[in-house]
């Protein structure tokens, strides 16, 4: 890593680890666990999604599973503090085993077709979850058990534990930008017959991302569970949490570090606002539309990429002028 | 001298037709065989079922004394038998050195290393001189120009020491002097002890570079020598130029 990634990186967890510590305020606390949720999951979903380049639309299946699986273990204990944090390495690894065979099979398609393969099962887990009243309690939802933390910092373990997942899935991705498998994934991004080709173990580093990529975003979907206290299956499998992973990591940039970051630090904040000012209804979807249309049209290769593309453009420009 | 690749009576139909029919040929080690014929006559073909991209209908092929029995790209690459493409398959988002980096066919035990390692990097830079492409090295793959792309295609795929390399018309759409940089390269790799299979159009070329020759027509081998018999053969010229 650069000195100057080390300097970024440590400048942004620092800035998150006093946050909670120099305001009290609970909205805005809330809205930094829901930003954090989101780059937590964005960041996930970029594992696959962006350097692999298979957009996964059923990463709120799995979201979903962590949910449901953290609420039905968690669901009687009484007075339950930090074990339901303690457990989501469980529901990360166990989300992550059964992905395997999933993206095994829907791995054998690709781009558009992978899309609606996945969407499928984001609409299995869906009706699963309506449907096994007795596992999930369909749509009377499931309850966890009400922490005892102190209602002054509610919110700070949950904050502290989305940090963690952030820290989880940026080192993940971080990981794969210097790694042989971080390489494989590029070279099937740019042309997998050929990888294959090569003798690049294409199956193998694929299936290994996807579950890398879903088990992190079942770990997010168990703290959401907690700290929302009840689990109802139209908002935990919820096609607008898989848009929305897709949505912030495309504008802020795929197969990059920070861009997914950067995506989920300006849509969450904007969606809170939006649905604030336009009262609490879902129009504020008609502005996600807008941006992502917007964001295909100007920036089609998102944020950071442009940028980066337009520096070293002019990088060569001065070269040239020299 | 022994065969390296051994075809034997393949057959590869598409629909109502016969691309390749029932067609036979040999590749002696340390040769730089070509395989020409006209438009159609089913070279490329051939050469995607030898190199596992697509599957005969029947007929065997036997590389390096050994059957082939379930034929895939990947494993035939890491057999030492390695391919370019007419239209110069590259990643053209990674870099140059990247790109030979990723065509070493390392194992999975690798997967869990540096993108580029420290050796990766020196073996890539050694070849990447060769070619005089060292300077280009941190560049994507992608800025190259056409010609700049069928040299790195070539170069890499010698990354994974092959022992036989088919080239789909190595120097279609290049320009005299890279036509004149590409059949050294070859030589120079054949000195080394690389076997090639050509499939090329420019018969200048071919006739300078390879020994033998092999005609294909209508998908079956139809003259096989020394680049002045088959100048000379009835057939070929038949096949070439009669209706």
């Amino acid at each position: 890593m650069s000195r100057n990634g080390l300097l970024r990186g440590g400048l942004f967890f620092a800035s998150l680890i006093s946050f909670p510590f120099l305001t009290t305020s609970q909205w805005l606390t809330n809205m930094f666990i829901f930003t954090l949720m989101y780059v937590a999951l964005s960041s996930s979903w970029n594992l696959v999604g962006g350097y692999a380049g298979y957009p996964s639309l059923g990463h709120a299946a799995f979201f979903g599973f962590g949910a449901y699986f953290t609420a039905i273990v968690f669901q009687n204990s009484v007075g339950n503090g930090w074990p339901p944090f303690i457990f989501l390495p469980v529901v990360g690894i166990v989300a992550a085993l059964l992905s395997i065979p999933i993206g095994y099979v829907a791995m054998k398609t690709r781009a558009d077709v992978f899309a609606i393969v996945t969407i499928t099962v984001l609409f299995m887990a869906q009706s699963l979850a309506f449907n096994l009243h007795a596992v999930t309690g369909g749509a009377q939802g499931k309850g966890v058990a009400v922490p005892p933390f102190d209602s002054s910092t509610y919110g700070r373990p949950f904050y502290f534990a989305m940090l963690a997942l952030v820290a989880l899935a940026m080192g993940s991705s971080m990981y794969f930008r210097q790694s042989k498998i971080g390489l494989s994934l590029s070279a099937i991004r740019s042309d997998e017959d050929k990888a294959h080709g090569v003798g690049v173990q294409v199956t193998k580093v694929k299936v290994v991302a996807f579950a890398l990529s879903v088990g992190l975003t079942a770990m997010v979907g168990g703290i959401w569970a907690y700290y929302e206290g009840f689990v109802y299956p139209q908002f935990a499998v919820d096609p607008l949490i898989t848009i929305g992973m897709v949505l912030m990591t495309f504008l802020g940039g795929r197969a990059t570090l920070w861009g997914p970051v950067l995506g989920a630090f300006i849509l969450v904040p904007a969606q809170q606002y939006l649905s604030y000012q336009l009262g609490a209804n879902q129009f504020y979807l008609l502005a996600y539309a807008g941006i992502f249309l917007v964001t295909m049209l100007i920036l089609p290769r998102g944020i950071l990429p442009t940028i980066s593309d337009k520096l070293r453009l002019k990088k060569k420009q001065k070269e040239a002028l020299a | 001298m022994s065969a390296l690749l051994r075809v034997e009576n393949i057959v590869k139909k598409f629909g109502g037709i016969t691309a390749v029919n029932s067609c036979s040929f040999e590749v002696e080690k340390g040769s730089i065989t070509a395989l020409i014929g006209p438009n159609g006559s089913g070279k490329t073909t051939a050469f995607n079922i030898i190199t596992g991209y697509l599957k005969a209908d029947s007929g065997t092929i036997e590389f390096d004394g050994k059957k082939i029995t379930k034929p895939t790209p990947a494993s035939l690459y890491r057999a030492g038998l390695s391919r370019t493409f007419q239209q110069a398959r590259i990643f053209p988002e990674l870099t140059v050195l990247e790109n030979l980096v990723i065509s070493s066919s390392f194992d999975w035990k690798q997967l869990l290393g540096m993108r580029v390692s420290a050796k990766d990097r020196i073996r890539a830079m050694t070849t990447l001189e060769e070619f005089k492409l060292d300077k280009l090295h941190d560049l994507r793959a992608g800025d190259l120009s056409y010609g700049q792309r069928k040299l790195l295609e070539f170069a890499s795929v010698l990354m994974s020491n092959p022992k036989l390399v088919l080239l789909d018309e190595p120097t279609a759409g290049v320009n005299p002097v890279m036509i004149e940089t590409m059949e050294k390269h070859i030589r120079d790799r054949n000195k080394a002890g690389v076997t090639f299979l050509v499939v090329e159009h420019d018969m200048q070329l071919v006739m300078r570079l390879c020994n033998p020759v092999i005609v294909l027509d209508h998908g079956a081998k139809i003259a096989q020598g020394a680049p002045e018999e088959i100048q000379s053969n009835p057939q070929v010229l038949e096949a070439y130029l009669g209706s």
